[in-house]
């Protein structure tokens, strides 16, 4: 483990100007040595087949309960979990740092696949307040309609509601990417720092208040612009990404992305770089 | 935190009392302080039904006391006196519990501020609901336990909103728990989910216009809004639109009259409430679940948006 204290040599990232702060005390950063890969071991993950398909009732099980039988069920090496009647209960999926396809056939409650990194899922119903939040990497997708707070946090991955959305989407948000087939509440991208949200419909008051840094582009009518949101071009590449992003998507194929306004920050922060994660790891 | 829950049917009756337990008790991990319900049974609309209390029943932090049954006692023959002096006939009377009554009266008036302010005037009782179809019942405990203790199970309506309170503005009793009658409007009932920052402004306000509280409850402040807007002549559904400017804070919150229900979010849309509906029923409550304990196939529900008000009619 470094001490930055003692370093008096400026590191790759300072002299590219990527961040400028001395640095005091110890890091609690931890170098990672391939040589040494046996002797690491990522908690909660298994070797899962994807066509190892099994069924699991939820009905008469508590959230607790339901998530330990799933991580239960991965551990038996299944890789297609289908969860029936989730009726709505809190705090389903969350935890899986795994790939996994995992189908919910119903709606969630609040909290639902929350923490996760990794899995593959859909749900065939609405969720709750708080869906995925931070969400590492993978795909969530929800057929209908999904509450507030959607995709709170979330660092990577993408987040895809076909329905409409309540308010505060992609709060704090850090990277990844949002999809709303429908409309979105009021303070959608609030506070965001990166990533990007698309929204096929209309989006209600205080878009992008105080966002850092990010990308929202919107299909149909803004409510009212947040503080620190600015309109700004909608480019070649990102059309071209927009149109990409929609057919993986699955969602507003004929959808003329010509037309969508793209919002961004308008103010610009001190000592703040915008690469997302994965870009910044390329560039040390 | 506090939860909510109101269902409407449309076009019949159903057993509303059951539904809106099955669905307040899947929300009491919201809080289980208190539980009230405000139920619109099927009744011949002759008669006024009056839900009061001559008591409290005390719990934490409250600024009330616990008094002896004669005390109650006392005051029900002074309640039973003023009612006679004002030619109101008593026809039909329930005791449930010491301190709690139901009364049927036989009352010709229109004028139900000069009987409210009239039986309220003595000490220690307060009006729960007035009304000819609505019956405010509330008490401490989960929504199971105020349902068995007042047998709620087997009231037949056609609308029910109700409550189970997580005491955060004020102590744990009957006075604090809701729903709030919306004194003095026959059948009009409100409960709340959230916290008003401009309640004592608009208390004085709402005072010095004749207004009575009865708790020092945030969320009696929307009864009350809402029946002096109503007393001024706007319809339920302007007074509801104009508390979103009115009234400060975070809130979502539910009111009922004798044929309507209605629903407003404040402009953050801070506080959670789910919303299914269809051509005979609609159903909402602060979580889903609430509407799985009487809808457990899969349906479409949404979210409303932020500053949405929305009225149906049975």
């Amino acid at each position: 483990m470094a001490n930055l204290k003692t370093v008096s040599k400026k590191s790759k990232a300072q002299s590219m100007g990527m961040h400028t702060e001395v640095l005091t005390g110890r890091t609690q950063q931890k170098f990672f040595n391939p040589d040494e890969a046996e002797n690491f071991y990522y908690f909660g993950t298994y070797d899962v087949d994807f066509n190892k398909r099994t069924e699991l009732d939820v009905k008469d099980m508590t959230a607790p309960e339901a998530n330990k039988e799933i991580d239960n069920l991965m551990s038996q090496g299944y890789g297609t979990i289908v969860i029936k009647n989730p009726q709505g209960k809190h705090s389903l999926g969350v935890g899986i740092l795994n790939k996994l396809n995992l189908i919910f056939e119903g709606s969630l409650g609040y909290f639902g696949m929350g923490s996760c990194d990794g899995p593959i899922v859909r749900i065939n119903g609405r969720v709750g307040w708080s869906c995925a939040e931070n969400l590492m990497a993978g795909k969530v997708v929800i057929e209908k309609n999904a509450g507030s707070c959607f995709g709170a946090a979330i660092r990577g991955g993408d987040l895809i509601c076909k329905g409409s959305v309540g308010a505060r989407t992609g709060i704090d948000m850090k990277g990844g990417t949002i999809i709303i087939g429908g409309d979105a509440g009021a303070f959608t991208g609030f506070m965001m720092q990166r990533g990007r949200i698309i929204i096929l419909g209309n989006v209600g008051i205080n878009l992008g208040d105080s966002m850092y840094d990010g990308t929202i582009f919107v299909g149909g009518e803004i409510g009212s612009y947040g503080s620190d949101a600015v309109d700004a071009e909608l480019t070649k590449s990102d059309q071209d990404w927009l149109k990409r992003k929609l057919k993986v998507a699955e969602i507003g194929e004929n959808f003329d992305v010509s037309k969508m306004k793209k919002i961004v920050a308008g103010k610009k922060l001190w000592n703040y770089d915008n690469l997302e994660p994965t870009e910044k790891k390329g560039a040390i | 935190m506090c939860g909510i829950a109101g269902l409407i049917h449309r076009g019949k009756s159903s057993n509303v009392g059951s539904e809106l337990q099955g669905m307040l008790q899947a929300l009491k991990h919201r809080g289980e302080d208190s539980t009230g319900y405000a139920l619109y049974g099927d009744t011949d609309g002759k008669n006024f039904i009056m839900r009061f209390k001559v008591g409290e029943n005390v719990g934490e932090g409250s600024s009330s006391v616990m008094e002896d049954v004669s005390v109650y006692d006392e005051r029900k023959k002074i309640v039973d006196q003023t009612l006679a002096e004002m030619g109101a006939k008593v026809v039909k009377e329930e005791r449930t519990l010491p301190y709690s009554l139901r009364y049927e009266i036989d009352y010709d008036t229109k004028d139900l501020l000069d009987f409210s302010q009239r039986i309220e005037s003595i000490p220690g009782v307060e009006i729960l609901s007035m009304g000819k179809s609505l019956e405010v019942i509330k008490d401490l405990g989960n929504a199971k336990m105020v349902c068995d203790r007042y047998s709620l199970d087997k009231v037949v309506g056609t609308h029910a909103i109700g409550h189970a309170r997580m005491a955060t503005e004020s102590g744990v009793d009957i006075k604090s728990a809701h729903p709030f009658w919306g004194y003095p409007f026959s059948d009009v009932s409100v409960v709340h989910n959230g916290q008003l920052t401009n309640y004592w402004n608009n208390r004085r306000v709402l005072e010095n216009k004749g207004m009575r509280f009865m708790s020092e409850c945030d969320s009696e402040l929307i009864a009350v809004y809402l029946a002096e807007k109503m007393r001024d002549g706007a319809t339920l559904e302007e007074g509801m639109k104009e508390s979103l400017t009115g009234l400060d804070g975070v809130f979502t919150y539910f009111v009922a009259t004798k044929d309507s229900l209605g629903m407003a979010k404040d402009t953050m849309a801070a506080k959670p409430l789910v919303l299914y509906e269809s051509d005979d029923l609609v159903a909402m409550g602060s979580e889903e679940i609430a509407i799985r304990s009487v809808l457990p196939q899969e349906i479409d529900t949404y979210d409303p948006f932020d500053g949405e008000v929305k009225v149906w009619q049975i």
